[in-house]
């Protein structure tokens, strides 16, 4: 579990396959959390089961998930700055 | 009451329920579920009627859906269902099997997992990826996958699985050591003297004779099989059939000396019907002899095949047989392959079917 009380508070923004599977998520979210880690901790505590949608065993971010922080491409531990807004976003894939 | 059969069907692109009329004659579709997931095994618990439907979808990763109404509602989880940190993660479930009192997950890559809540958490059988042969297990065309199991019907420690490509194995410890059960079968890809390998073997499908424990039916990718000792030994039963190759295997529900088969034409000629003619294969004599079952099915120009989980048997009397086709149809018989009727077509690739029996 996220030990995050002084981290910083960012806005998450989840694709929408993503909020189908968890009944009542929403695509955007507002939670505090120092790396994309984290809010992958702070999301699956909202909604249990989330993290491992989006991040493997590895652990890495899973192949076809990309997260983007102030416009890069992120992993698990790119660090999250104030009022900062993340995407999540699905790869181009599928067949 | 009346019994009507319902057809559980796994898609590439979801599951899909199909309700029967008491005659099993008029078919009702409904999915595609599970977010149109890729979808390789759709099971019922005769029990609870609960459905699960394992799959793995690109972008989201692994993970086994449940209904307990039917299909109206869906769950999923994946909790638990992972290798240890730095492994290859877990990229689908084949297969979902329930048994000795538990569910059970099998996976690609593959391994085995068990779930004790109905679906809820999974844990992992780490005794098989200790077996020596581990690090030889090479993917097939569907990848590293283990894709049967079979537990014992009176003795919960008991349970074979089969990986394609690492042969079969066997546990009379839940789990915890696993002996290969191969002997006797071919593999036409190695050096001449190493065919009859210990492990290594690509099982495509196996199934349990009803009432004998100890009879199982192989279909490989290297011939048809039947042991009469609980897969210690394998004798070849492909004497009779148009290849030595398919997919699918079902038994019959009471009968154990009757086995249903689709060969394909051949791994490299395209693994379709032969001659381009679909039929089941039968025999009612353990393997000794076969008939083909043709009477409904199509008879020109007929290029599909059927993948290793999509044929399936119904427990009425007669019993019902059923096999979908990687082109999306869905063929049913009420009279044990006697005749024929296709009760779905233009559905996507069909990798699963079973069925399940409900009051109504």
């Amino acid at each position: 579990m996220p030990n995050d009380t002084a981290a910083p508070t960012v806005t998450v923004v989840l694709p929408g396959a993503l909020v189908s599977l968890f009944p009542g998520s929403v695509g955007e979210v507002e939670l505090t959390a120092s790396t994309v880690g984290h809010m992958l901790d702070a999301l699956d505590s909202r909604w249990p089961g989330m993290r491992d949608r989006l991040r493997d065993s590895t652990p890495q971010i899973r192949r076809n998930i990309n997260v983007f922080v102030e416009g890069r491409r992120a992993a698990l531990e790119t660090p999250l700055t104030p009022g900062g807004k993340v995407y999540v976003l699905t790869a181009m894939s599928g067949g | 009451m009346a019994r009507k059969v319902v057809i559980l069907a796994g898609t590439k692109k979801g599951a899909f329920i199909l309700e029967g009329d008491a005659l099993r004659r008029a078919w009702e579709l409904r999915g595609p579920f599970c977010d149109a997931w890729p979808i390789n095994h759709v099971i019922a618990d005769a029990a609870s009627g609960a459905i699960y439907a394992g799959g793995g979808n690109e972008w989201f990763g692994p993970a086994v859906w449940k209904s307990s109404d039917l299909g109206k509602s869906w769950s999923h989880s994946s909790e638990g269902l992972a290798y240890a940190e730095g492994q290859d993660p877990i990229k689908s479930v084949w297969c979902v099997t329930r048994g000795n009192g538990s569910l059970y997950a099998g996976v690609e890559p593959a391994g085995l997992f068990r779930s004790d809540d109905a679906g809820e958490t999974w844990s992992h059988i780490e005794g098989l990826q200790k077996h020596p042969s581990r690090k030889d297990w090479m993917p097939g065309g569907g990848g590293l996958i283990l894709h049967s199991v079979i537990p014992h019907p009176d003795d919960d420690k008991q349970l074979w699985v089969a990986v394609s490509t690492g042969g079969m194995f066997h546990t009379g410890d839940s789990g915890k050591t696993w002996e290969p059960r191969n002997k006797g079968v071919r593999n036409d890809y190695l050096p001449e003297d190493q065919r009859y390998a210990e492990t290594g073997q690509c099982v495509h499908s196996v199934v349990m004779a009803p009432g004998m424990p100890d009879r199982l039916y192989q279909q490989n990718h290297c011939g048809m099989y039947r042991s009469d000792d609980g897969g210690r030994s394998w004798e070849s039963i492909e004497k009779g059939l148009p290849s030595t190759f398919g997919f699918p295997s079902a038994a019959h529900p009471r009968d154990p000396e009757t086995l249903y088969l689709i060969p394909l034409n051949g791994d490299v000629l395209g693994r379709y019907v032969p001659d381009g003619k679909a039929a089941v294969w039968r025999t009612r004599d353990a393997g000794r002899s076969w008939e083909a079952l043709r009477k409904g099915l199509p008879q020109e120009n007929v290029f599909f095949g059927v993948l290793r989980q999509a044929m399936a048997t119904d427990p009425l009397e007669p019993h019902g047989l059923y096999f979908g086709t990687n082109t999306g149809a869905l063929f049913a018989s009420a009279d044990e392959g006697e005749s024929w009727r296709c009760i779905a077509e233009h559905m996507p690739v069909i990798t699963s079917i079973e069925t399940l029996v409900v009051d109504g």
